[in-house]
């Protein structure tokens, strides 16, 4: 079977690729925005919201606990507590996740708009 | 006259047929929302064979009757917007000249899924499916392309029907 394509049926292909292409990237560079945000919470007091867009280092309680975000996710890098239970969780990035301390009464909780599982109506 | 009937007939028991074997095949392959769209396989070979207008009723009828077949509301809505749409581009595609089967029909596919999405983002209220839009976009191009490729070789052998 010989596949015969037409000149404008190949610009066709092009324009749809291109299309995908940008609709791709430009998603990955706004949508950083809808990626969410953390809040920081102390005695149950909230302490701050921060962006998972920009990178960032947030020092809690005076530099107790340090919390990072880098690509999207947030993380807590160091604290003073003896357990390190906190730092030895993993990055959150998705909606309700969440990082305890429990020596220092912080947590940190994801509010996103992205939530991890998908609801869909498809047939 | 009489044989338009029974063509028309014969068209639409095929796009229904297929619409059921399309239900059959576990066509998963992890994206959902993507599938072949072989009843679009009718809908590309009467485009080509019936008049505008019968291709448009055939596709409204296929969409209806296999939603209250297989389907629910949701999915005559969706099919109905995609189908439409897709049905609309091919015409215009045809009508401008300078495009294979293939391409007339990869234009369909891709317009089918970008129906959807703009039914989807209606009821969601809400842009963030957009993201999906690459996905499906490069999806309808592919599943496009296949069924022009069958439909140019059906095509082909149907030469000797004339309505």
């Amino acid at each position: 079977m010989k596949i015969k394509l037409e000149k404008r049926d190949k610009l066709l292909i092009v324009i749809v690729v291109c299309v995908a292409l940008c609709a791709f990237l430009a998603h990955q560079i706004i949508g950083g925005d809808g990626a969410g945000k953390v809040t920081v919470k102390v005695n149950g007091e909230l302490k701050g919201t921060y962006s998972l867009a920009e990178d960032q280092t947030i020092e809690i309680n005076g530099g107790t606990n340090i919390l990072q975000i880098k690509n999207g996710k947030a993380d807590m890098t160091e604290a003073d507590c003896p357990d390190q239970l906190c730092v030895n969780q993993r990055a959150i990035s998705r909606q309700g996740e969440s990082i305890i301390c429990l020596p220092h009464k912080v947590v940190v909780e994801v509010e996103s708009s992205e939530s991890s599982e998908l609801d869909a109506v498809t047939n | 006259m009489r044989s338009r009937v029974a063509y028309f007939g014969v068209f639409t028991a095929l796009a229904l047929i297929f619409s059921y074997v399309e239900t059959l095949i576990p066509f998963q392959i992890g994206i959902p929302g993507v599938k072949l769209g072989l009843a679009n396989l009718v809908i590309v070979v009467a485009l080509y064979k019936l008049s505008l207008k019968e291709t448009y009723l055939l596709s409204i009828v296929r969409v209806l009757l296999s939603g209250f077949l297989f389907g629910n509301y949701f999915s005559i809505i969706y099919s109905l917007a995609g189908g439409l749409l897709s049905l609309t581009v091919m015409a215009a595609l045809k009508r401008f000249g300078g495009f294979s089967v293939m391409g007339v029909s990869l234009a369909g596919g891709v317009f089918h899924n970008i129906g959807q999405l703009l039914i989807a983002m209606a009821v969601v209220e809400t842009y963030s499916v957009m993201y999906y839009l690459p996905v499906l976009l490069v999806a309808g191009m592919i599943t496009g392309f296949v069924i022009g490729l069958v439909s140019n070789e059906m095509l082909k052998r149907l030469v000797n029907i004339q309505m």
